[in-house]
């Protein structure tokens, strides 16, 4: 089945599939799509969908562990597949530029910002040197360095995240491509600075006139900026279209799932908030000691400043924030992993300090990573055991019982008792580090980013499953969260902090609805507020768009 | 794990081959491998005797199985001390942090910075050249080295949010390090100590080489090649099977020791 | 120019910072060292004034020995007082001959440093290009090829490799000198032959390790995400694989070399005994032999405290290759 070749078509990919060379396992199955000149086309998928794979087929820069087993990538009609090196290397950057996920992995840490930008005019333009430096002062202006003369000597580890997204933007679209592959280029960002760099991105692209093709597991950003969208699972494109239409009505049950996966905001709850606060904290300032150097005089940092916070009984209360606001160090504080410099901190009306055994039985805690939360040398049923070990009362039948119980109610049947964290999901062990938490049935929960390392539909059932489990048994709960829309969907109220302060709090719909602070709008203007239809599809409203 | 399996098999072959070779000596060798034989001196391999016979006419390959015998002891003991020193040490350091970790890693770090089998030979002359003098000068000259090592995986594992989940379950910090911390240290503990045993072996031999060592009449493969040397040139293989046992023992625990890194901790590839 | 100029300088001050803090760093170590030196001696079974006079020494005469080398002093006194020499270049004087312990040590160590300077710079030019080809290409063929070479080669234990050379070249073909040895400041041509035999034996030994640790370094650089984005930027292979991989691979290798050249000095007592070399690791041997302690005790620290230079040379230069280490 070729395709018609006509002047609108850039890059034409026709049943490509790729497979696991000695395993034989087919990651890429038949997919076929098309991009005009110009246009911003995306991919969306979850982890496992191959979307990132498909999209290195297109320069021919497979891991030498996949292999090629059909079909064709044609760049201006011309096949990629079987390009000569020379040509290849001339397509690559030259026609074709990428920018990968991981800003702080990408750029070459041993080699200045000016050589690394250079190195791509070199080899693709017949510029002087002069030219070359002046180009490339010009592009470091234009995505926003503020001192690019100053820059071209440094190492890329003297910027932050952000900055260096923006410097490996500038060293692609130097060569002005005439595609410009974008894989996850803003999922290890901020929300704040990953709505800046894509309109820088979509900014340059249209100056230049480069088509650009977005891949993201977040279907939301990818619809912002797209005007066409595949979408992929497990190596097939199961579904693709103009992105309104794809929206509005999806077609294939996967993109429905995706779509209804989405965080939605939830009925408001009517709390009672008259008693005495559950959990209550007063004035927490926490100071880091600096690092100590032989030479430079320690100054402590000061990660909190004076923090007060009420949590009452049965209140899912959100703490928001970017990195480095100080929204974890709080959580922490609070679960007494962090020793707080001044301040007071009571638990159902006394000191936490006077009782810690109680606060201990009583306060738990879920962390963001369940990579990294569960000892991996224990069994799960193991692991939901020892949260009963200091539980008084409770003979050891019993709390096998409870922690067997417990795995059940967070969807785990008694298979998963013997099986060890490595041999399950990300979103299974995320169910049993929940399961840990609540075995005790503690009358507090810290949960920590519970589901930002989990997979978009994952997400939504570990948040649909803590959701119930809140309302079964009524704890309270401090939820931090940089992701507006989880918040959104949980929350009865929302604290927003900025650099170790607070800066706005208030229930739920009056944040989402009426923020005050610039900080808080500029937040919310990075997550769409959704609209379901009948047909399975929804309606993205970009929230202060002309705000920010 | 294709290539762990080959590693692996090779390196565990040579190994329960050293050792079976040392249990077997226990029992039985062929020839006693002290009786001293002036008729037989300097022969060559034979039917009779299969290595051949030493300046005293000794049977090289009764002695060789005796020599296993010392090197597996020497090194076991020796990798034994260090292992259980060294992860004490590394785990208090680690976990304990401040000056206590401060006072501790000063002293191990001045005792890393002897190189080679210098401190080994210094601590020889403390404990004089026999093989229990050997054992506590490897055992301490290595103990340091496996300290680290614990201290920087005890260390990492901190940061890991499972030893902070034990915190917030309560449980106290004894608890926390011997159910959490140590079980989890004991990947890169094993992968040392493999190599450990290697490093061990090799000492001794080059120790008894330089006369430092197990004293003769006691066979020990070092001891064996120091006493052939001057012999070389017409007995070749005085200075040959000895050579051969070390360089296959040292192959064996190199080999194993990079299948159990690959299978056990890949981040600690390259380090030695 | 003014932000340029005061980058140039905040670097600058970094860099010094980064320095004096590695200068500051070794200060304890060579301290704990010293005293480590110091005490290691002072274990030793026996009076030490009665060793030094031997066996036919008279009581009083004991008692004399004992006040000239202060043991009648409290351990803080002793060490401040033996310190204090030592800052002054006097490691005393051996028991055995009346020499005076730092020349000797220092004579005998550049005769060490020679062969082990050599053979560490031919190990590494031969080994990291090697290593970092396995790494290029891994799992093909030519990756086996050396890798199993490599491992095969750091399993020879470095005496009997000696040995072997020795038979094949000095004895059975009668290419090279067998024993003794001539300094090459007396005669190049005949210095360099006795060189031969001790310098390969280390090479091949040593570019085993080097080898599989270039290799190693180079598959963790080549996983990561800039080499991809290197490649996808049209660069060639070589391109990728010298300018983008080699210098961020070459930070571990290097600090390994640091370590081997260090280790060697300490370790090559075998190598010299094999050619019968009068180096610092055979003067070390034959002082334990004979209790020579003030030459053993000359012999750790000079050592050690060598040791402990290299590898803070070795970190010095680092930042050469990962500007990182600068900023931490």
């Amino acid at each position: 089945m070729t395709k018609d070749m006509s002047a609108e078509t850039l890059l034409s990919v026709n049943s490509l599939s790729l497979e696991v060379a000695h395993t034989g396992l087919e990651v890429v199955k038949g997919i076929s799509f098309d991009i005009a000149p110009g246009e911003i086309f995306g991919i969306v998928g979850e982890s496992g969908s191959g979307k990132t794979l498909a999209t290195r087929a297109l320069i021919s820069l497979l891991p030498p562990a996949i292999k090629v087993t059909g079909g064709s990538v044609r760049y201006k009609g011309r096949d990629v597949l079987t390009m000569k090196d020379r040509e290849l290397r001339h397509l690559r950057g030259g026609e074709i530029g990428v920018v990968f996920q991981e800003p702080m992995t990408s750029l070459n840490p041993s080699m200045t910002i000016g050589r690394q930008l250079e190195e791509g005019l070199v080899l693709h333009t017949k510029l002087s040197p002069q030219d070359r430096r002046a180009h490339i002062l010009d592009m470091l202006k234009r995505v926003g360095i503020k001192d690019p003369e100053g820059a071209l000597a440094a190492y890329p580890h003297e910027f932050s995240g952000g900055m260096r997204q923006r410097i490996m933007l500038a060293s692609v679209m130097l060569l002005k491509p005439a595609l410009l592959i974008a894989d996850e280029p803003t999922t290890a960002l901020d929300a704040v600075i990953q709505r800046d760099v894509m309109e820088l991105m979509v900014e340059l692209t249209r100056a230049e006139g480069t088509a650009v093709l977005l891949i993201s597991h977040d279907l939301p950003m990818v619809a912002r900026y797209t005007s066409r969208i595949v979408v992929m699972e497990k190596g097939s494109i199961v579904e693709q279209g103009r992105t309104e239409d794809l929206l509005d009505a999806p077609q294939h049950d996967y993109t429905r799932k995706l779509l209804s996966s989405l965080p939605f905001r939830g009925e408001a709850r009517a709390l009672d908030t008259s008693k005495a606060p559950m959990v209550s904290a007063r004035n927490i300032v926490v100071d880091y000691a600096g690092r100590k150097s032989l030479l430079k005089k320690a100054k402590p940092k000061r990660a909190l400043h004076g923090i007060s916070i009420d949590i009452h009984e049965g209140e899912v209360v959100a703490l928001v924030g970017g990195s480095g606001s100080g929204k974890t160090t709080l959580g922490r504080t609070i679960a007494g992993l962090v020793k707080e410099s001044e301040g007071d901190i009571r638990f159902q009306g006394r000191s936490r300090d006077e009782d810690w055994r109680d606060y201990r039985l009583n306060c738990q805690m879920v962390f963001q990573d369940p990579y990294s939360s569960l000892d991996p040398r224990m069994t799960i049923l193991a692991l939901v055991e020892e949260a009963l070990r200091l539980v008084p009362d409770l003979d050891a039948q019993a709390k096998r019982k409870r922690a067997l119980e417990t795995l059940e109610e967070v969807g785990l049947n008694a298979d998963y008792a013997s099986r060890y964290p490595h041999e399950l999901s990300g979103g299974q062990r995320q169910r049993v580090a929940i399961a840990r938490a609540i075995a005790r049935r503690p009358r507090f929960l810290i949960a920590d980013e519970p589901v930002s390392a989990l997979d978009v539909t994952v997400r939504a059932q570990v948040l649909d499953l803590f959701s119930d489990l809140q309302k079964r048994y009524g704890f309270s709960c401090l939820f931090i969260s940089h992701d507006l829309g989880v918040v959104e969907q949980v929350a009865d109220r929302v604290v927003v902090m900025q650099d170790g302060r607070i800066i706005e709090e208030g229930d739920r719909d009056t944040i989402f609805d009426n923020p005050r602070q610039a900080y808080t709008r500029r937040l919310l203007s990075a997550i769409p507020a959704l609209g379901h239809n009948e047909r399975g599809g929804v309606t993205l409203k970009w929230r202060l768009e002309n705000d920010a | 794990m294709k290539k762990f399996t080959l590693n692996g098999l090779i390196g565990g072959f040579l190994i329960t081959v050293l050792i079976a070779t040392a249990a077997l000596g226990l029992f039985w060798t062929p020839f006693d491998p002290m009786k001293l034989s002036f008729t037989a001196r300097l022969a060559g391999p034979s039917a009779t005797h299969l290595l051949g016979t030493d300046e005293f006419g000794r049977d090289v390959l009764s002695r060789l199985m005796v020599g296993a015998q010392a090197s597996v002891w020497i090194g076991f003991l020796t990798v034994s001390f260090a292992t259980i020193f060294g992860t004490l040490i590394g785990l208090v350091s680690g976990y304990a942090r401040g000056w206590v970790d401060g006072a501790i890693m000063a002293v191990n770090n001045a005792l890393l910075a002897f190189p080679g089998i210098l401190l080994a030979l210094g601590l020889l002359a403390v404990f004089g050249a026999n093989q229990y003098g050997i054992i506590f000068a490897l055992g301490i000259a290595y103990t340091p080295s496996m300290a680290r090592v614990v201290r920087g995986a005890v260390l990492s594992l901190r940061e890991r949010e499972f030893i902070e989940a034990s915190r917030v379950m309560g449980n106290g910090e004894l608890f926390t390090l011997f159910r959490h911390v140590l079980p989890n240290c004991l990947a890169p503990i094993t992968v040392l100590a493999t190599s450990m045993f290697g490093w061990a072996i090799l000492s001794e031999s080059a120790l008894s080489f330089l006369g430092l060592g197990v004293p003769p009449p006691a066979p020990t493969w070092g001891n064996m090649l120091a006493a052939g040397r001057p012999f070389i040139q017409q007995a070749v293989w005085l200075g040959l099977f000895p050579g051969i046992c070390i360089a296959l023992t040292l192959l064996g625990i190199n080999l194993l020791g990079d299948a159990l890194r690959d299978r056990l901790d890949p981040r600690m590839r390259g380090l030695k | 120019m003014l932000a340029e100029w005061k980058a140039a300088f905040n670097r600058g001050e970094t860099m010094l910072r980064f320095i004096l803090s590695r200068l500051l760093m070794a200060l304890p170590t060579i301290v704990l060292v010293s005293i480590t030196v110091f005490a290691l001696i002072r274990f030793i079974p026996g009076d030490p004034a009665a060793l030094m006079l031997g066996d036919m020494a008279q009581p009083d005469q004991i008692a004399a020995m004992r006040t000239e080398l202060g043991l009648d002093k409290s351990m803080p006194q002793q060490f401040a007082i033996w310190a204090g020499n030592v800052l002054q270049g006097d490691f005393g004087r051996s028991i055995v001959n009346d020499e005076e312990v730092l020349p000797l040590v220092v004579s005998r160590f550049m005769v060490s440093a020679e062969i082990v300077v050599i053979a560490v710079l031919l190990a590494s030019l031969i080994a990291v290009p090697a290593g970092v080809i396995a790494a290029w290409r891994q799992n093909s063929a030519t990756d086996l090829a050396l890798v199993g070479t490599a491992t095969v080669l750091l399993s020879i234990p470095t005496f009997w490799l000696g040995l072997l050379l020795l038979l094949l070249f000095g004895l059975k073909l009668g290419w090279l000198p067998v024993l003794g040895y001539v300094s090459i400041g007396d005669n190049v041509v005949g210095g360099l032959l006795y060189l031969v035999l001790p310098v390969m034996t280390l090479v091949i030994h040593e570019a085993g390790v080097l080898i599989r640790m270039a290799r190693a370094s180079t598959l963790e650089v080549l996983r990561l995400d800039y080499i991809t984005h290197a490649r996808a930027k049209g660069l060639s292979e070589s391109a990728v694989l010298w300018r983008h991989a080699f210098k961020n691979a070459f930070g571990p290798t290097w600090t390994m070399i640091g370590l081997i050249l260090g280790n060697l000095l300490g370790g090559i007592a075998v190598i010299e005994t094999v050619f019968t070399i009068p180096g610092l690791g055979r003067l070390m041997v034959d002082s334990i032999f004979a209790r020579d302690y003030p030459v053993i005790q000359g012999c750790l620290l000079f050592v050690s405290l060598s040791y402990v230079l290299v590898n803070l040379v070795v970190d010095l230069l680092y930042p050469l290759f990962d500007p990182r280490v600068v900023a931490e």
